[in-house]
């Protein structure tokens, strides 16, 4: 089931296509292009091309500043790309605007610091989307926020404020909260990275049962247990390049590449 | 010399001359948070025009002495212009004094405001954005409600130094309590006691500043995002 290695040459979706099938169907979900990104003189994205088929879960690891936090940025353009293009379900990213408010709505994007918003309570934050963006009605929006709370098991955390949840609780409200959009794909960046040893498993727990589930996610994680557990592929990024792509037990025991092999020694050894 | 007769002797019109005062400091209030905030919306914004705007305007605004936003308003719009708000000089010379003191004050509020912008983490921005909240959405739901809890005292301060202010829009014909207590003293019944006078009247400025101090004190402390 590994054979979804890069090649450009996938059943793009056009102009040509008006009725999208909803995220199914054997055409990729996301599809990367030949992506560049500079900041200033610094090259962070170089030619980047990634595909990623409907509820597949892609791993992304690498060294610190190799470019994968701005990866995940530029799949939902909370970073613009300098060129290339960026697909998602056969569309390509809007610039601006409603349009792009839009397309982003469809993809979910989990944050290493959790960001929920601090001056609404869990159950708010899990529902504004969904009535403000999806124009969903309230009672049925609360109904729904409640089932996905009781998933990530804070159920009883609904009327609190974030500050007042640990860690781990908050990164699965803010989980809770992405789901509410009922997304298409899936970003996670680092999301277990910011928190205290004992709360890592119950974020990636959730991420497992999702995976399992059949969500298509891009994760950016060094958790080579998840990586094992739910990924079809690992991406290992370094110095704004794709350095090698892999199926998880192969990456983590046999790494083609001598900077992966390299680079897995530093954190096998930590 | 210390003799508070004269103060008490005209405190019916120095009574109404603070109702004035709290009819102007009241109105102007709610205005200038308004034009503040669409002035800090501006100075914010992903449009440059509108970015460029704002920070004209408080260029200009914050650099003009406020005696001449309200000559200009009172004197130069309303009289010479004749743009008056109504037929009745009073009410129209009301409606220039807090227009003219809010243009002024909400060039304060804008600044104070985006100071609190900035307390708000990219973060939370940036999670709004991808749930799908448009800019203006997502200022308007998450960024400004926390800038606003964490300006409030900052903003009671904005908020007593313009109803002090309002003392200048004698100078736009308004009749407020300083103007009142200038025509007092020029009563030619007027004998002493013009010290007693304006210390009463400085008490009754005290009076409505306190309060308002304390309550944004008070509310800051309550409204405070924990983070
Ligand atoms: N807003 C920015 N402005 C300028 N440079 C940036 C910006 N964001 C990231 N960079 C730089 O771009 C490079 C790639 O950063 P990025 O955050 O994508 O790396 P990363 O692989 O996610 O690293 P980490 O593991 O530390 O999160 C780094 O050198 C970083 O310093
Ligand atoms: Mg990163």
């Amino acid at each position: 089931m590994t054979d979804s290695e890069g090649g450009p040459d996938l059943t793009k979706g056009g102009p040509e296509d008006p009725i999208e099938p909803a995220a199914s169907g054997d055409r990729p979900l996301v599809v990367v292009e030949n992506v560049n990104k500079h900041f200033g003189e610094l090259h962070v994205l170089k030619n980047i091309n990634l595909t990623v088929d409907p509820g597949e879960v892609v791993v992304v690891i690498g060294p610190s500043g190799g470019g994968k936090s701005t990866l995940c940025r530029a799949i939902n353009r909370l970073e613009p790309i300098d060129d290339g293009t960026i697909l998602l379900d056969g569309k390509e990213l809007p610039k601006e605007g409603k349009e792009l408010a839009k397309l982003r709505a469809d993809v979910g994007m989990v944050f290493q610091s959790f960001n929920l918003f601090a001056h609404k309570t869990i159950l708010d934050n899990v529902t504004l989307g969904p009535i403000k963006v999806r124009k969903q009605g309230k009672q049925e929006s609360e109904k729904q926020a409640m089932e996905l709370l009781d998933r990530v098991g804070i159920a009883n955390q609904a009327h609190k404020y974030p500050a007042q949840l640990s860690g781990g609780q908050q990164q699965r409200a803010a989980i809770a909260r992405s789901l509410a959009m009922r997304p298409k794909v899936m970003l996670f960046d680092e999301p277990t990275s910011a928190l205290d040893p004992e709360m890592v498993n119950e974020v990636l727990d959730v991420m497992t049962g999702l995976a399992r589930e059949g969500m298509t996610m891009i994760v950016v994680t060094h958790e080579m247990g998840f990586a094992r557990r739910a990924a079809r592929k690992v991406v290992f990024m370094a110095d704004g390049q794709i350095v090698e792509e892999n199926t998880p037990d192969e990456f983590f025991t046999n790494a083609r590449t001598e900077r992966a092999k390299d680079f897995l020694s530093k954190i096998l050894t930590h | 010399m210390f003799d508070f007769g004269p103060f008490f002797d005209n405190i019916g019109e120095i009574l109404d001359g603070f109702w004035a005062t709290i009819r102007l400091a009241a109105a102007a209030a709610v205005l200038s948070l308004i034009i503040g905030t669409i002035l800090a919306s501006f100075r914010v914004s992903p449009v440059p025009v509108l970015r460029a705007f704002g920070t004209s305007y408080v260029n200009i605004v914050r650099n003009t002495p406020l005696t001449l936003v309200l000559l200009m308003c009172s004197l130069g719009l309303n009289d010479i212009l004749a743009l008056k708000f109504s037929d009745n000089s009073s009410t129209t010379y009301y409606w220039w004094a807090v227009l003219g003191l809010s243009a002024y004050t909400g060039a304060f509020v804008c600044e104070t405001l985006r100071a609190g912008i900035n307390t708000v983490p990219l973060g939370q921005a940036e999670a709004a954005r991808s749930i799908g909240l448009t800019f203006f959405q997502s200022l308007r739901m998450i960024i400004l409600p926390q800038a606003f809890r964490s300006i409030i005292a900052p903003m009671g301060s904005v908020l007593i130094a313009m109803i002090k202010n309002t003392t200048v829009a004698a100078a736009a014909s308004y009749a407020e309590v300083a103007l009142v207590t200038k025509t007092i003293v020029d009563k030619p019944s007027f004998a002493s006691g013009v010290i007693p006078l304006f210390l009463g009247v400085a008490v009754g400025f005290l009076i409505l500043t306190l309060p308002t101090g304390y309550f944004f004190g008070w509310l800051a402390k309550r409204m405070a995002v924990a983070r």
